[in-house]
């Protein structure tokens, strides 16, 4: 989506967004000494709210905070974890870091690109699914690991991968976690 | 070894604050408030207790620095660095995910002698399900009394935010973490002024790791001495725990005492290599950014701060990172050097010109177009890189770039004489 785009899509959807947000925001705001610490729970606040932090939620932030708008962009823009335009309704990350990597993350990329149809950084027709790679997740030990929007499915192969995507496709939710090869701990 | 900071893990109901009492949790707080904050620090400082996160700088002496007069006006904070990046580590989620009192306990106790009222943890955004443990745990430690007003009735307050990252590894390194915290970009800041000077919103601050609060209860419960009898001497003491992943038939956390021989890691701990038939060709001893040891460098090699010193690579959070002999090093020095110039912040040019050269030297290398005066290249954008900024990403991308090609030049000259890995090295860099 080209910053013209999300223009128009910001005009065309205007965002208010209602008490019950600036209830939380309120809360948020009290843990911290200054109002500008609570930007980031914000952010991730509106972006739970609305699948994405748009320029409209980050105009409200900052007028919340008293911060400029364009010093709230500098934020957001500058943590990937922030998108500024909306994802597919399942955010797959792919861990692509070397311990995933020496553990065949690469074999995993090619099979979701192709069972979806599509390449990392595309979303799928339907609207389901959004692939992107990412930096390492912290899940090394069992890799190769993919996230699905907040849930770490580790461990992952071929055969998980399609019965992990598969599940989606049917609006299930499997268990996430460490597959049966090991425990993380022993 | 006695499990002691994965004594829970695996436990039913781990995460929840009966488990943890039951199993003793929170004896330590009640003990560390008949304590006044300076007998704290004296016996931290006894125990020799090394900070976990990857420097080593020790903990007692980092909390001496604190100023023993806060006011309401100027607070002391403590910060936990619960921002775990590092490719090839994952200790500290296994401790958030799995015994978030204990980390809960060792912050509290921290917080208590430093005579700070307010303590964060800053956690990485990745770490959803961490988050939420941490969150229900703090619920329940502020109704049993552990945090908030009066804890315990020892006419001491405490205030606990969870507070989570957006996905930038710049924002482990304590400076950046900082200016995350209050709301901005994580740039990192020119030391000094040290945190304990001027911290977070300008008041003195400590930052420790995870799993070095974590250790905190058990050395207030069961003394210095007891602290420093785990490990191969003075300088490295306690519990440790190792990250293993890689070509290991069973990669994961494993608890040892500091000093564990890397070989019992390997094929103790870890089971041996991956695929039969392999041997060891590589070890990242302590997460991405310490130098790579060829595999005979590694015998006879011990897993603690000055073992790997003088092995001429470091502990760093212990991620140990293992390649067998099919592994094509370029490829995986390119990897590496890939994950830093997507994470360098940008604030310092040669940090962020250097790891994006870096990281297409190597790339061209790999896709046949490489120079013979691209080695010396390289190593010229390293040095030009180490020790020039503000924060050690710059050296944290300098260091296994120099590693990888000074230690497996043959590879990389290979690449650039004929375009291919070394027939030893195509079989497969993925399991």
């Amino acid at each position: 989506m080209s910053a013209e785009d999300r223009r128009a899509g910001n005009e065309a959807r205007p965002e208010t967004f209602g008490p019950e947000f600036a209830r939380r925001a309120d809360e948020i705001v009290a843990r911290y000494p200054q109002p500008r610490g609570a930007l980031m729970p914000l952010l991730h606040l509106a972006q739970d709210e609305r699948g994405y932090v748009s320029l409209d939620a980050e105009r409200w932030i900052a007028e919340r905070l008293g911060l400029t708008p364009a010093y709230v962009h500098g934020v957001t823009s500058f943590y990937t974890m922030y998108r500024t335009a909306p994802a597919g309704r399942h955010l797959l990350q792919l861990c692509t870091t070397v311990s995933c990597m020496l553990r065949g993350c690469d074999r995993v990329r090619e099979h979701i690109e192709e069972k979806l149809g599509i390449e990392a950084g595309e979303t799928t027709a339907d609207g389901l699914f959004t692939l992107v790679c990412v930096e390492c997740l912290g899940s090394c030990g069992t890799g190769p690991v993919l996230q699905v929007d907040d849930d770490f499915y580790e461990d992952m192969d071929l055969e998980r991968v399609d019965a992990l995507l598969d599940a989606l496709r049917r609006g299930e939710r499997p268990v996430p976690g460490a597959g049966p090869r090991r425990a993380i701990v022993e | 070894m006695e499990p002691v900071l994965t004594r829970n893990v695996g436990i039913d109901g781990s995460q929840t604050l009966g488990v943890y009492q039951a199993r003793g949790g929170y004896l330590a707080l009640r003990k560390a408030l008949g304590l006044t904050p300076d007998a704290l620090v004296n016996l931290v400082k006894a125990s020799g207790l090394r900070g976990r996160g990857g420097a080593g700088f020790p903990t007692g002496l980092k909390w001496s620095f604190m100023p023993k007069d806060p006011t309401p006006e100027r607070p002391n904070y403590l910060v936990c660095n619960a921002d775990e990046s590092e490719p090839g580590t994952f200790k500290d989620r296994l401790l958030i995910e799995n015994d978030p009192h204990m980390l809960l306990e060792g912050t509290l106790i921290a917080a208590y002698a430093l005579r700070a009222e307010r303590a964060f943890i800053y956690i990485r955004g990745e770490y959803a399900y961490g988050a939420k443990t941490l969150i229900d745990a703090l619920r329940e430690a502020r109704a049993a009394g552990y945090v908030g007003r009066d804890v315990l009735g020892s006419g001491w307050s405490c205030e606990i935010v969870i507070h989570r990252g957006a996905g930038a590894y710049i924002c482990g390194e304590e400076t950046a973490l900082m200016d995350s915290l209050e709301g901005g970009r994580g740039n990192p800041r020119l030391k000094p002024p040290f945190p304990a000077a001027h911290g977070v919103y300008g008041r003195p601050t400590t930052i420790n790791n995870v799993e070095t609060l974590c250790c905190v209860p058990f050395i207030v419960e069961r003394g210095a001495d007891w602290f420093k009898a785990i490990g191969p001497d003075e300088k490295n003491t306690g519990p440790k725990l190792y990250c293993l992943s890689g070509h290991v038939r069973r990669p994961g956390v494993y608890e040892a005492p500091m000093g564990l021989p890397l070989a019992e890691l390997i094929d103790g701990f870890g089971g041996g290599m991956l695929r039969p038939g392999r041997a060891l060709k590589a070890v990242i001893p302590g997460g991405s950014s310490t130098p790579v040891l060829r595999a005979e460098e590694c015998a006879g090699l011990r897993m603690d701060f000055d073992a790997l010193a003088k092995a001429g690579s470091m502990l760093g959070s212990a991620g140990c990172i293992v390649m067998d002999e099919g592994t094509d090093m370029v490829a995986v020095a390119e990897r590496v050097a890939h994950f830093y110039a997507h994470e360098s912040c940008g604030q310092c040019t040669p940090c962020r010109e250097g790891t994006g050269w870096i990281e297409k030297v190597i790339a061209r290398i790999r896709r046949g177009g490489g120079r013979p005066e691209d080695l010396e290249l390289l190593d010229e954008i390293a040095q030009g890189m180490q020790g020039t900024t503000i924060c050690p990403l710059a050296d944290a991308a300098a260091m296994p770039c120099r590693a990888f090609v000074a230690k497996f030049r043959d590879e990389f000259e290979h690449y650039i004489e004929r375009g291919r890995p070394l027939a030893a090295a195509a079989s497969g860099t993925g399991a």
